[in-house]
Order: structure tokens, then sequence, then C-alpha cells
């Protein structure tokens, strides 16, 4: 295993600095010393090692392998996603760091190295106060935590991944990994091999958690993939917000980001979960995200993607209980260098489920977007209902948009609705905020602004507002 | 006082000369009305005056206060005074007046100034009124939908936000109906003053009595043919262009 010193070493002779503090904003890094780290590359002994740094019970071990022998088995999925895919080299990739530190309770117990990294994240003051009510991961590790005395007064436990499996396995080990198999796609593979960090969730009977959970996520080592797992678990009548804000610093070489997120709405339960992801652009973003909605309950991915070399990304939705309902909305800004692939899938499988999806994806220069959705409504349904409406934004010619709407609707007694439109921000439009003394990023970010408004207006204020400054630093950057 | 001198102005759209040697001097609290018949430059005139990047300036130079505007940016000669009402003012989906306005508005202050928002709005309001421009209007998106009046009456609640030292007004009053050709005249007269000096574009003489020029200039084929005062209007209203290319064909 590496150590702090030939990791600092080998961070000191990446292109990129990665101590000290880069003025633009997500762009820069602290030193950590990693107290565990399990090399680079993939092998069972990886598994075993990480395995064994979190003392998990020995089924864990067990699905881990299982996963690998299943990540290895499984092609890479280029026969209908792009080529980009096999420049993932899957062994220089490092698998698992922890600073091996228990997750913090109070705010004075933070590093102040990692206080520094939220305040560079730009949560503003007075959040900062309420971020004694976050779960924020850093790295590997949660690296701080406390809401859960909050909430678990209502009963709700709020913890990583490693401690949910360690300490309510009777709870946790029910839906794990049942909401998306290991084998669904091979990255879903690759994370239930290797996966450390995420939330574990459950809200118990009936009750409404008031106030949204949060978790911050950044990678911060170089080469370093992360491997969040997430499950939520909303028991009937039950209701509770999940936001997932992420940023990464840039580093010279690919950083891969893997990410599985569960959840599991029972009988009338509502779960939101609400993602803004700033990824550098080298990451490779391949997240899994699906859930399960029973009778009359509710599941609403909000999902917003910036940055990043290559997100792939399709929240879903299994509607298996009479009058669930599914909601995708989703935004994909794509920069120069940068490929959106993003979507959704409605699986209805009850009669009488509502499915929503409205896509928005902004390409600018070379950026690409490409939408693909699924909507499967099967035969003997009736009463089931989908609406799906994706827009493209283009900001000059260069850019890519394409659309793959795959909607298997079956009988007649099902009502689906589809509508896709692209533009173009015109020069004239351009012109004319310009020539209210707007500058050219200032108008073009108004412009995007303008584009997804009805749908930032869904997210909770602070998370458009930050919305709102990721697409102008990026529009910013996109003008000459 | 100030000054927006254009010095024998050649514009040019791709390969074709469209603005042939225009000269014309605009001093604050002067309105000049340009008139002339379709197609013969005067939107393409206003639009190079303030940077649209299309037009190419071949020759010829325009000056704002002595100093040539022509390497500016057009958001710079924007904040520099200069407003263009637009013939065809562009739609900004998702982006609401009140924010539209305000980011303009912004743009004008110096770095780390902050927008006194309560003091911005009773202004907006107050600028509203005035225009008889239902409140309701700060927040729909800009132009988006809006009837061609509504659109033109936007544009004049943009430059009474804005307050330009020099506004160029492209054909502001056709679209109006009559209420609205009123409203909006007197809105301009309330801004008239000896701060602001005015370039009208119009087709119509009937705009010329709400708001009364200080010269009147005929542009045909790409340069000014003709100049006068207010009756010049009176007389191309009676005898149309048609006496302006005689005359023009005996000189
Ligand atoms: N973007 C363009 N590309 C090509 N030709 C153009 C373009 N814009 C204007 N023109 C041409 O330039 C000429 C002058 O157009 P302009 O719009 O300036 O006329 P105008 O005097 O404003 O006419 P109107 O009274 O109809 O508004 C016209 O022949 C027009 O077709
Ligand atoms: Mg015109």
């Amino acid at each position: 295993m590496a150590n702090t010193d030939t990791l600092a070493q080998e961070a000191a002779a990446a292109d990129n600095p990665v101590a000290g503090i880069d003025q633009t904003k997500g762009d820069f890094s602290y030193d950590v010393s990693y107290a565990f780290d399990a090399g680079t590359g993939l092998n069972e002994d990886t598994v075993r090692y990480i395995s064994s740094v979190k003392k998990e019970a020995p089924w864990i071990l067990e699905f881990r392998l299982k996963a690998l022998a299943k990540f290895r088995s499984m092609p890479m999925p280029t026969h209908w996603a792009t080529k980009d895919l096999e420049n993932i080299d899957f062994d220089k990739i490092r698998y698992y760091l922890s600073q091996g530190q228990k997750p913090k309770r109070t705010w004075d117990e933070v590093p102040d190295d990692i206080k520094k990294t939220f305040e560079r994240l730009g949560i503003p003051e007075q959040e900062r106060k309420f971020l004694a009510g976050v779960e924020a991961q850093f790295d590997s590790e949660a690296a701080y935590s406390n809401i859960k005395d909050i909430v678990s007064k209502q009963g709700v436990i709020f913890v990583n991944s490693t401690e949910g499996l360690r300490e309510h396995p009777e709870l946790f080990k029910k839906f794990f990994g049942k909401v998306i198999p290991t084998g669904d796609n091979k990255f879903a593979a690759l994370n239930s091999a290797v996966f450390s960090g995420g939330s574990f969730i459950y809200v118990p009977k009936g009750v409404k958690v008031a106030q949204p959970l949060q978790a911050y996520f950044r990678i911060n080592a170089e080469n370093f993939g992360q491997f969040e797992r997430t499950l939520i678990i909303a028991d009937e009548g039950a209701e509770v917000t999940y936001m997932e804000g992420c940023t990464a610093p840039k580093f010279s070489t690919s950083t891969l980001h893997s990410a599985v997120v569960e959840l599991v709405a029972l009988k009338g339960a509502k779960i939101q979960y609400i993602t803004v992801q700033n990824w550098a652009n080298n990451v490779f973003n391949l997240v899994t995200k699906r859930g399960i909605a029973h009778e009359e309950a509710e599941i609403k991915w909000i999902d917003c993607n910036i940055g990043s070399r290559l997100t792939m990304k399709y929240p879903g939705v299994v509607l298996k209980g009479r009058k669930a309902r599914g909601e995708v909305i989703s935004i994909a800004l794509a920069n120069d260098g940068q490929h959106q692939d993003t979507g959704a899938k409605m699986i209805h499988a009850a009669d009488e489920t509502t499915s929503n999806i409205v896509a928005k994806s902004i390409s600018v220069g070379q950026g690409r977007s490409t939408y693909r959705g699924v909507v499967h409504i099967p035969k003997h349904l009736k009463g089931c209902k989908n609406n799906t409406e994706c827009d493209a934004l283009l900001i000059n010619t260069n850019s890519r948009t394409d659309t793959y709407p795959a909607i298997t609707v079956r009988g007649d007694r099902n009502y689906v609705q589809h509508e896709a439109s692209v533009s173009k921000v015109n020069e004239e439009m351009i012109f004319y905020m310009q020539q209210r003394g707007l500058t050219e990023g200032q108008a073009m970010s108004l412009a995007v602004n303008g584009f997804i408004n009805d749908l930032a207006r869904q997210f909770p204020m602070e998370y458009s507002v930050e919305l709102k400054r990721l697409i102008d630093l990026e529009m910013e950057g996109s003008v000459g | 006082m100030s000054s927006l001198v254009i010095q024998d102005l050649h514009v040019a759209i791709g390969e074709k000369e469209i603005v042939k040697g225009l000269s014309l001097t605009i001093n604050s609290g002067e309105v000049h009305a340009i008139m002339g018949p379709n197609g013969t430059g005067k939107s393409t005139l206003s639009k190079a005056i303030a940077g649209h990047p299309d037009y190419t300036i071949t020759s010829g130079d325009v000056l704002l206060d002595g100093a040539s505007i022509l390497e500016k940016e057009a958001d710079e000669r924007a904040r520099a005074g200069l407003f263009l009402a637009f013939q065809y003012p562009s739609e900004i989906p998702g982006v609401s007046i009140a924010n539209f306005l305000r980011a303009a508005v912004q743009a004008r202050m110096a770095e780390g100034e902050e927008l006194d928002a309560t003091a911005y709005y009773k202004r907006l309001y107050a600028k509203m009124d005035m225009l008889k421009i239902d409140r309701k209007f700060t927040s729909r998106s800009v132009n988006e939908g809006f009837s061609g009046g509504e659109k033109k009456r936007c544009e004049i609640l943009q430059m009474a936000m804005l307050e330009p030292k020099f506004a160029l007004m492209d054909e502001t009053d056709s679209g109006l109906d009559i209420d609205a050709l009123r409203i909006v005249s007197e809105g301009v007269n309330t801004l008239r003053g000896p701060d602001l000096g005015v370039l009208m574009i119009t087709h119509y003489q009937r705009l010329l009595n709400y708001i009364v020029p200080d010269y009147v200039h005929v542009m045909w084929d790409g340069r000014i043919v003709k100049s006068g005062d207010k009756s010049l209007a009176l007389e191309l209203e009676a005898k149309g262009y048609d006496w302006v290319k005689k005359e023009l064909a005996l000189a």
C-alpha cells in the first residue's frame, strides 16, 4: 500500500498542483493524509482489502467478490454507448481511500482542511452553520455527520453505507442490491465490488422529515475513483428529501465516479432525490440510480449534471404498486470536450401508474448531449400515463444533440405523450442582450438559465442559486 | 452635453454595401427623425452603430463624445450610453423582464456595488406606470408571447430604466394602436430632455405629431439625401418618396 509520502510525491508530479488553493472554484485541493489506501488496480485482493478495512460481515465480502466476477465478465456497453468508455484504464484507478476517521459529531471536531474545502465549495455562512446538520462525505468516508442526531429523534436512521450494513443489517440487507441488481450493468457491478461511502437512510412509517438530508461529495485524489452506495428506504407514508452535491478538483488524468443509488418508497411514501453535480472535465461519471415505488408512493429524481468528461446516468422508477408516481427532472450541460448521456427510465408495472419525464440539455461548443429514455407500459395494464418532454439547447453549430426515446407502450388503455424540441441560442438574442449592456458571457448564461428556468424553480432555493452560479461559471468560460 | 457623430459611414452585410456614406451629428437634447423607403438601410444603420457583429463597417467612423466606438463590443457601447429600441425585439424565454432589466442595471454598476432591490423595483414600477404597463409583466419572459405593441412598449420601458445618452428608436411606432402610440410618445417625451439625444426611425408622420422632431432626414439607398425640419415630414407625406427621387434625379 502506498503511504502518505509516496502519495504526496505522486501528487506533486501531477501536471496540476494538488496542494494549495487554486483560484478556480471546484478546481482546488488540499493535502490530506490518507490512512488507508488500496493502491491502484483492481483484483480480488483489492476487494478483500476494502472489506477488511471496513470490518465487514462475510456476506458483504461475498457480495463484493461475486460482483467483481460479474464486472469482469460483462463487456463494456459500447454497442450502444460511446466508445470513450474504452479509455477508462481500470488498472490505473485507486479504488479505495479513507482518512481512517470515524464520522465527526461536532463542527469543532472537523479538521480545518475539510472546513476550508467546504468554504471553497461556496457554501454560504448561514448554511455552514446549517452544516452542523449535514452528512458530508470527504473522499470515501463521511468526514462529518450530525444531522442524524436531529433526525434520529424521529427514528430516522441516517448513516454511511459501511455503518448501515454493520449496524442495521436486518433493515438494509432486505433491499440492498435488490432495486439495482449487481448485474444490472457493468458499472453497477463495479460499484457493488468496491463501494464505499454513500448514505443509508431509513425513514420509519409515517415520519415526514422536515429538512432535506444532505451530503456533499467530491473527489480529492488523483486517479481516485469514487464509488458511493446509497440506499434510502421510506416506510409506509414516510416522506424524505435527499440532496447530493458534487464539485471536484481538476486533475490531469481521468477519474472515475461510479455510484449506485437505490430508493424504496413503500406504500404511500414520498422520496425526492436531488443532485447537482459539477464534475471536473476529466471525470467519467457513470451512475445507476433507480427507485421502486409501491402503491400510491411517489419517487422524484431531480438530476442536474454539469461538467465531467462523460456522464451516463438514467434515473429510473419502477412503478410497482397501483397509483404509484414517478418523475425525473433532468438538466444536463455539456461544454467543450464533455458528453452528457442522460435520460430516464420509467417501468410501469401496475395499473393507474403515472410518470413524468422532463429533460433539458444544453450543448456548448464541442459539447455533446444525448437523451435516452425508456418508458415501458405492458399491455395488460390500464390507466397508465406517461408524459415525456425533452428539450435541447444548442449554443453553437458544433454542438451535437441526440435523442433516443424508447417508448414501448402496449394496449390502448394507457396514455402517452411525447414532445421534443431542439433550439439554438440565436445570435440575435445574444446581440439583443448585449445591447442592454450584458457581456456575451452574461447574455449566454442568462439565455441558458432562462431555458432551464421552469425546472430550476423546482429546486430548493440554495440549489437553484448554486445551479445558476455553476452555469454562470460555465458560460463565462465558454466565450472567447 | 454629449454628441453622437456619424462620419461618412459605410456598412456592408457580407459583400453587399447597404449604408453608403452617411453623416449625421446628434447632440443631446435633439430629436432627429429618419424616414425612408423600405430596404433603404435604416435598421442596418442603427444596428451597425449598436455594434451588431454581422454588420461590417467598411469605412467611416462613429464617435461618442469625440471618441470612436467602433472598436467596442456591443455591450460596451450600451454601457457607454447607447440604446437601441429594436424594430423586431428578440424573445428571451424563461428570463423575466424584472430579472433581465435588473441584470442590465447591475451591469452598469461598479464592480462590488450592490443593487438596491427595493429601490430598483420602485423605479421599475414607476416607469411601468408611466407607460401604462401592467405589473404582471414584470414576471413575464422578455417579449415572449407579447403582442407587437407590447414589445414596443417594453422597449421603451427598458430605455426608461437604462437612461441612455443616445437612443436609436427603430420604428417604435409600428404595431402600436392609437392609444398605445399616445402613451409611448408621452413616455418618450417625458424622457426627452437636455441629457438625451434621439434618432427616431419611422415611416409615419403621425408619430412626429406626438414626438416633435428638431430635424427630419430622408434616407435613400444608404445615404441621407435630404434634411429639414418637421415640415419636411409633412411634405413627404403629401408628395411621397417619388418626389425625393425626382429631386435626386435632377441634382
Ligand atoms: N442579415 C442580412 N443579410 C442580408 N441582407 C440583409 C440583412 N439585413 C438586411 N439586409 C438587407 O439590407 C437592406 C437594408 O435593410 P434594412 O433592414 O436596413 O432596411 P430598412 O431601411 O430598415 O427597411 P424597413 O423600412 O423595411 O425596416 C435590405 O435590402 C435588406 O434585405
Ligand atoms: Mg428597418
